[in-house]
């Protein structure tokens, strides 16, 4: 079954860089989705399936579809993705290209240097989940839907302002 | 259930990290600045997820429940600032956002 993890890893790499590359958004947004769903796939081979099942709702379910809506709203054409390989130059790239890799190599030696014992026990289901949830981290649930409150009030006021001064004559 | 090295997973999730990061400060359109902030976030919660397997205990995955709420509160308001952005500058260049004056 390790055998799984190696290509599914490869997969969420490829699909994460194309994402970064792409200048179509819709493009980019596919392989957002092919990315996450690798993640997913991921979580279910560590014994995490209430997380695999969350990443597929929520993540390529709920938040792309937000993604997918609102790159309906700003009506993308020919000429903004040729705008966009405009501003996607490559001496845009080189530098934070090559500070990325320095940190990457410095991330990889510090997990080489860590004591890297073998990973796996029992899976965790989603009952042992719930449980640790709503006892000890009860206090954290209720402060992220506060968080979520939070952010439909305000994402509802700065919509709203966005219909109510559209011009009366133009459509858009 | 799998017996891989912890290292390898955290490894992916610095990977992607960085991916993330790179795709933050490279691009300059809003929309791509945003999925890469997803990318990050979403590495961050493998991170935790798989060191929660790595000691069969269950926080890992809450601590990636609460990453999604956050990721999901952060990018409604997000979106809703690029599409105002968007209407009032008529482009997602955020070079073009910079004077900040509405």
């Amino acid at each position: 079954m390790e055998i799984v993890f190696y290509p599914v890893a490869v997969v969420a790499v490829v699909a994460t860089l194309m994402v970064i590359v792409q200048t179509n958004p819709v493009h980019a947004l596919l392989y957002l989705i092919v990315s996450l769903l690798a993640v997913a796939l991921i979580f279910y081979l560590l014994g995490a399936p209430f997380a695999a099942a969350l990443e597929v709702i929520l993540y390529a379910g709920a938040i792309l579809v937000l993604f997918v809506f609102v790159i309906m709203m700003l009506n993308v054409g020919a000429d903004t993705i040729a705008a966009e390989h405009r501003l996607f130059h490559t001496g845009i790239w080189t530098g934070p290209l090559v500070l990325g890799v320095v940190l990457l190599a410095e991330l990889v030696y510090v997990l080489m240097t860590f004591d890297a014992r073998t990973a796996g026990g029992a899976a965790v289901e989603a009952k042992a989940v719930a449980v640790a949830m709503f006892g000890p981290y009860l206090l954290g649930v209720e402060l992220a839907s506060l968080l979520l409150l939070a952010g439909l009030v305000g994402a509802h006021h700065l919509g709203r302002g966005w219909n109510l001064e559209r011009p009366a004559g133009g459509g858009a | 259930m799998l017996s891989l090295p912890l290292f390898h997973t955290m490894a992916l999730a610095g990977v992607l990290f960085v991916i993330g990061l790179i795709g933050v400060l490279v691009r300059r359109n809003l929309i791509f600045m945003l999925m890469s902030i997803e990318i990050m976030l979403n590495a961050a919660g493998l991170a935790f997820v798989a060191a929660g397997a790595r000691w069969a205990a269950p926080d890992g995955q809450i601590m990636f429940l609460f990453i999604v709420a956050m990721a999901a509160a952060e990018v409604s308001v997000g979106l809703a600032l690029v599409l105002q952005l968007y209407h009032r500058l008529k482009t997602l260049d955020t070079h073009a956002a910079g004077t900040l004056r509405g």
